[in-house]
């Protein structure tokens, strides 16, 4: 019989790793993407389906609203992607090496997807 | 190492599919379809900081009859998930976790998904007829 606490016993043995993060990011970008999603919807409705000109969409994306909305969009939506394919490869792909490999191209993939897509939106921002 | 044999969780194969397990198996589904979305957004953006003629090439794109079906596609899974989503954060808060309840809400979730894909394609439509 020890006389150990049961923290005293257990602690630095597990990993933790970030507790509660991943969950509770999920659901912040979750939140996020609800309002901007249904805005999202109804821009390319009407900048696609309604067939805007090119000088439509740039007065569209100027506007500080919209680049705010849509630098917004950006940053929730690959962060909700990142999360949740995370969680799809930490449930089917076990072998050690297949799913570290996964988990880097996911994350270094929406990065990289991220800062394109905010480039661009400043680009067009601020190139008119 | 006969661990490595263990089945693997979730266990997809080995249960009668329920309603609430296919409207969660296709959450997952919808979501990893909707990734390809965010890349043609990408797209999308980038031809517009490209340059007017770069545009063009994209409104073609989307507006062939492959665009239509993929925005048609993207617009079922995204409502889809947006309403499923919605109802995983009433169960986070601790509502709607009985039987009838999950049930209930995974009904109206489709009917609903469905219903906000019919009217955003009524109002794109009038967008287009109104140009």
């Amino acid at each position: 019989m020890s006389i150990q606490t049961p923290l005293a016993r257990v602690r630095y043995l597990g990993s933790a790793k970030e507790g509660s993060h991943h969950w509770w990011w999920q659901r912040l970008t979750s939140l996020m993407l609800v309002p901007l999603t249904l805005w999202f919807v109804a821009s390319v409705w009407w900048l696609v389906i309604g067939g805007a000109t090119y000088e439509a969409l740039q007065d569209w994306l100027s506007g500080p609203i919209a680049a705010i909305l849509m630098l917004l969009l950006i940053g929730a939506m690959f962060y909700h992607v990142k999360l949740g394919l995370q969680v799809i490869v930490e449930d089917y792909v076990h072998h050690k090496g297949a799913k570290w490999t996964f988990l880097i191209i996911i994350t270094l993939g929406c990065l990289v997807g991220a800062v394109a897509a905010i480039y661009a939106t400043i680009a067009v921002a601020f190139g008119g | 190492m006969a661990f490595r044999d263990r089945p693997l969780s979730p266990h997809l194969l080995i249960y009668r599919p329920q309603l609430t397990s296919v409207l969660s198996i296709f959450h997952r589904l919808t979501g990893v379809f909707l990734i390809s979305g965010t890349a043609l957004l990408c797209l999308w953006l980038l031809s517009a900081a490209a340059g007017p003629e770069y545009y063009a090439w994209s409104q073609w794109f989307l507006t062939s009859w492959l665009g239509y079906a993929l925005l048609g596609a993207w617009s079922y899974c995204l409502f889809y998930h947006l309403c499923n989503g919605i109802r995983h954060m009433f169960w986070d808060i601790g509502l709607g976790f009985s039987l009838r309840a999950t049930y209930a809400s995974g009904v109206l979730m489709v009917l609903t998904s469905l219903g906000l894909t019919a009217l955003s394609w009524g109002i794109g439509l009038a967008f287009y007829f109104t140009q």
